[in-house]
């Protein structure tokens, strides 16, 4: 059964330096809380994975903490490039990170072979694309009853599976409305889990009965922090915030600015500032369910 | 001579491509406008698919991301990620793929990886996202790219997904049976494969554009049809809805992204 905890308390048992990691959230229920607190944590070495990393891979990047970054999309979806990552990548700053880099589907399906306990996944992906001549973790199978030549990835199986989500009963069960995108497979995938969550409830009542998307002995470490997707969204509760994913642009655009802005808004504060930040999107358009 | 940008003419011209009973894997900014552009004019009844795992969606105003609320809200269902890329698209279910990018080559092969080398980038771009899998899955492939020598080249850096290869029936030889890129919608002409070589052919020009302004702005020796058409100026109610859904966008969006 998971425990509940503190973020600080969970992230203090559960993440440790030399790690992977998914932060998962496809736009929606992104977990920036939980990776503010990494950051200040300082944890170091970590491999982190995504199939979009965007502005907390951005800042996670830009602070240090990654060794080597598994993604298949690295932008800031509708405004443009990821800064940090490219000062990363083409000028070594703070230090020079390894990437690994596949497509979506490859992602998709890897972490779903990572759930399903398997070594691999196998798809039909990557013909005639040169990702395949600069990822070795790319490679083909051919099938044993058809004889086509199929892609094949190895199976991602995080140690740490973070993500944010709208409810958890009392026992931990994890309830999500909307765009689900990868979080039961990454948490599946994964060895220790921590899930954020808008609010604790005694049971689902009234939710279709196909809305828990995790039962409760399936997760770690639940932590009560409301508004902790913030800029991302939380279907029906809070609006993403479009604004501050344009603002970050300029944000991330010069090291000084980036650090200021760290310093400022994660590193000197806590998790409990997340509640007020969406105050005034809860009830915008958008946030409708 | 018009009172239309060659970006609206774009658009209206690859919403036009698309048909009512098209099932379409849409892409965030231009492709994105010109699908939800068909949806509100010839075709009410298009399918709109984004890889955030929205199926039939009706987005009110564009999204400013490939994950929006708007499109879940207005969406017949919503299903996880490894679901749409193995049901959905690996499945063959979807009909048109629509993609842009940052580098095109006259076969259509598209780089949104890396300008320069890979290991030692210039400029390090977003990377595939679903594009791999799109342009070998979907029925048939339109592209919608503003054409520049910079992004129409000779050869690209880095192929993020495959048009036709190195043309001809290299896209068999690759194991796809798919169509692959059958239309290029550019800000001053349509192009279509040539039947043999599947190298890009210009067969309309948009009101007002020569055959020099086309030659002038691709990285390749461009090549025409036999018959060239002009495309069919905007009509007053595509540019009328065209500009609402920016209008109602924009303002949406705080002032930001108008794609």
């Amino acid at each position: 059964m998971a425990t509940f905890q503190s973020l600080a308390q969970a992230v203090a048992d559960n993440v440790k330096d030399g790690d992977s990691i998914a932060f998962e959230g496809f736009t929606h229920l992104i977990p920036h809380a939980a990776a503010h607190e990494v950051i200040r944590q300082g944890r170091k070495d970590l491999t982190v994975m995504r199939m979009t990393p965007d502005i907390i891979y951005d800042q996670l990047i830009g602070m240090g903490c990654v060794k080597k970054l598994i993604f298949s999309f690295a932008g800031n979806p509708g405004v443009g490039l990821l800064r940090r990552l490219r000062d990363a990548v083409e000028n070594g700053w703070p230090h020079a990170i390894e990437i690994e880099e596949h497509s979506h589907a490859a992602m998709a399906n890897a972490y779903e072979a990572g759930a399903a306990g398997l070594p691999c996944a196998i798809f039909r992906g990557y013909r005639g694309a040169e990702l395949t001549r600069v990822n070795p973790n790319i490679k083909t199978v051919t099938c044993p009853f058809t004889g086509e030549t199929l892609a094949a990835v190895p199976a991602l199986k995080p140690d740490v599976a973070i993500i944010h989500a709208h409810k958890a009963s009392r026992k931990g069960d994890i309830l999500i409305e909307g765009i689900l995108g990868v979080q039961k497979e990454a948490v599946l995938a994964a060895r220790r889990s921590i899930v954020t969550v808008e609010e604790i409830v005694d049971d689902f009542e009234g939710a279709s009965p196909n809305a828990c998307i995790l039962p409760g002995w399936t997760v770690t470490a639940v932590a009560h922090v409301p508004g902790g997707a913030h800029p991302s969204y939380v279907q029906g509760v809070y609006a993403r915030d479009n604004a501050a994913y344009i603002e970050w642009d300029k944000v991330a655009s010069e090291r000084e600015t980036f650090l200021a802005w760290m310093e400022e808004n994660v590193l000197k504060v806590g998790p409990e500032i997340f509640a007020d930040r969406v105050k005034h999107l809860v009830g915008a358009k958008g946030a409708a369910a | 001579m018009s009172d239309f940008t060659p970006t609206e003419m774009m658009t209206i011209a690859a919403a036009r491509a698309l048909r009512n009973d098209d099932v379409c894997f849409v892409g965030i900014g231009a492709p994105s406008a010109a699908c939800n552009l068909a949806r509100l004019t010839h075709a009410p009844d298009i399918t709109l698919i984004y890889e955030s795992g929205t199926i039939g969606t009706a987005p009110n105003v564009l999204p400013l991301s490939i994950g929006d609320g708007e499109l879940c809200e207005t969406a017949l269902c919503t299903v996880s990620v490894p679901e749409m890329f193995r049901y959905w698209l690996q499945g063959g279910r979807i009909t048109v793929g629509f993609l842009g990018g940052a580098q095109l080559d006259k076969y259509g092969n598209i780089n949104t990886t890396v300008v320069g080398d890979y290991h030692k980038p210039k400029v390090r771009l977003p990377g595939g996202g679903g594009a791999p899998e799109i342009a070998i899955s979907c029925g048939e492939i339109f592209i919608t790219m503003k054409q520049s020598l910079r992004g129409f080249v000779e050869k690209l850096d880095f192929v993020t997904s495959l048009g036709h290869g190195k043309g001809g029936n290299d896209r068999a030889a690759h194991g796809v049976a798919t169509k692959g890129p059958t239309r290029l919608i550019t800000d001053l002409a349509v192009w279509e494969p040539d039947p043999e070589t599947k190298e890009f052919t210009v067969t309309s020009l948009h009101p007002g554009v020569t055959r020099e302004m086309v030659a002038g702005t691709v990285g390749w020796t461009a090549r025409f049809a036999d018959a060239v058409a002009e495309t069919p100026a905007p009509t007053k109610e595509e540019l009328e809805v065209l500009r609402d859904l920016h209008a109602r966008t924009k303002a949406a969006h705080g002032g930001g992204s108008d794609a």
